[in-house]
């Protein structure tokens, strides 16, 4: 389990706080999904929720981190890693630029752990089998779209094979099929044991893939909830954010008088 | 007396740099890029020993500088030197595509942090070409002037090295954080993927030239080499 209790964070240098009284828990198996406006302060709670703010980065926490009961506090970056994974949005940063296959940069990770040659190789063919990257796996990282890059970064953070992983917009230069790999990926690996914290402003992906939904704004948790339940919260719309089609679809039709249950059964009807 | 004067230098080029030079297919790049690297070094060279350098033989002289033949002899032994260096980087530098080499050197064991270091270095130049350039059409985009007069150019680099340099430095950021959540950081070691083969003959060859190394190095402190006069 990973465990946030009363944290607040502010950057090195800034004036303010950048997150305030956080609380928020992450089970084992569970997907979580983030969303709030922009400057909400959701890539922040991702690198709070990783550690490595201010571990890496500087900055002043109050509250705690926990991991599995253990503080994070005091642990260092390689040991954080060894537990929880935080994946970023541009996927050129993601790249070692060290590694030259798709293979390698995926290796990468649990080379660093320091793995026997057959354990390094069986976690980056699982991570690779997850992602369908067979295609890609002598390709230089470095000649890769940003989509492929992208999944080539997830599969690095994978193959770490950790308890908790925390994504910030993973799908930002997906395509719907990238995306949906994607959700299929982290599904699978949910039902593993592992935790997922997912910040993403496609709420249609984390609509059919979390189980619990938390809105951040100004820094602060405003909703959170199970995923159905907040994404019908009529509030979103004040905060920028918009909800899922199904949600959209459903009062569009409730608007004209269909039963959303009448179109439920339809739409299921359709999908057979 | 074999190894060095003119004749050491010159059989490395000769029979080591031209003919590796010949099958790689740069020996006409290799000569131009040689000569272009060299050209200032060997021009000071020959002004600054033929004529500052005391002898007895004097050629001729110009005003008060006299030309010695010592100093032709001094010159023409630097130079020799000068192009057998050259023309040795200059075919490393051909032949060998430094990225390339710098992953197949961690392949067969380098720190992945000198690598790192090494291939962040060799990019960090062409990454900043190539983010000022998509910086400087999003500017132009926008009205920016960036072509025309020397005024007109100047005016246009100033708004791109605000974006350019903090760009580079987020980017420089997310990187490094990208790597601690892959446990670069970790100490102790790590399993290599790769097993490369390494032939009999290029295990000989590598000995050879070490052997060659420090042979050469001995010969020189125990005086067996000429050194220049």
């Amino acid at each position: 389990m990973l465990e946030l209790r009363s944290v607040s964070y502010r950057y090195a240098g800034y004036a303010t706080e950048v997150l305030h009284e956080v609380d928020l828990r992450l089970s084992d198996g569970e997907i979580v999904g983030l969303v709030g406006p922009n400057e909400a302060g959701k890539s922040t709670l991702c690198l709070v929720a990783s550690g490595l703010a201010p571990a890496s980065i500087g900055g002043s926490l109050s509250g705690t981190l926990t991991l599995d009961g253990t503080p994070a506090a005091g642990l260092a970056t390689h040991q954080l890693a060894e537990r929880v994974v935080v994946g970023f949005q541009n996927p050129n940063t993601q790249r070692s630029g060290i590694a030259a296959t798709v293979f390698e940069e995926i290796a990468l990770g649990p080379m660093n752990l320091g793995l026997a040659v057959e354990d390094t190789v069986a976690r980056t063919r699982e991570a690779i089998a997850r992602l369908k990257l067979d295609h890609l796996v002598l390709r230089d990282p470095t000649r890769l779209s940003g989509g492929q890059a992208q999944l080539v970064g997830i599969a690095s953070l994978l193959a770490m094979r950790p308890r908790h992983v925390i994504l910030d917009e993973p799908t930002a230069q997906l395509d719907p099929a990238g995306t949906r790999l994607v959700g299929e990926a982290l599904r699978s690996l949910a039902g593993t044991g592992t935790s997922l914290l997912i910040a993403e402003h496609k709420t249609d992906l984390l609509d059919g893939l979390c189980t619990r939904i938390v809105v951040i704004d100004g820094g602060r948790i405003v909703l959170d909830g199970p995923t159905s339940e907040v994404f019908d919260d009529r509030r979103l719309a004040g905060l920028g954010i918009e909800p899922p089609a199904r949600v959209r679809l459903g009062r569009l039709l409730g608007s004209r008088g269909v039963d959303p249950a009448v179109m439920a059964g339809a739409l299921t009807d359709s999908a057979r | 007396m074999l190894i060095g004067g003119y004749l050491g230098p010159l059989a490395i080029v000769l029979l080591g740099v031209v003919p590796a030079a010949a099958i790689a297919g740069v020996a006409p790049r290799l000569l131009r890029i040689s000569l272009l690297l060299t050209l200032p070094i060997a021009i000071s060279v020959v002004l600054v020993s033929v004529f500052t350098r005391a002898g007895s033989h004097v050629l001729f002289n110009i005003g008060p500088f006299d030309a010695t033949a010592e100093g032709v002899d001094f010159a023409g032994q630097t130079l020799v030197r000068l192009l057998a260096i050259s023309t040795s980087i200059g075919l490393f530098g051909l032949t060998t595509e430094p990225r390339s080499f710098v992953l197949d050197l961690e392949r067969r064991g380098l720190s992945p942090r000198f690598a790192f270091v090494a291939l962040a270095t060799l990019e960090a130049v062409p990454a900043m070409v190539e983010r000022a350039g998509v910086i400087s059409s999003a500017q132009r985009a926008r009205g920016l002037d960036t072509e025309g007069s020397v005024r007109a150019r100047l005016r246009g680099v100033l708004p791109l090295v605000g974006p350019v340099i903090l760009s580079s430095l987020t980017e420089v950021e997310e990187r490094s954080l990208a790597l601690e959540v892959r446990a670069f950081g970790r100490p102790g070691r790590r399993h290599l993927l790769w097993q490369i083969p390494d032939s009999g003959v290029q295990l000989a060859v590598r000995a050879a030239l070490l052997l060659a190394l420090l042979g050469s190095i001995v010969a020189r402190i125990t005086g067996s080499f000429p050194s220049l006069p």
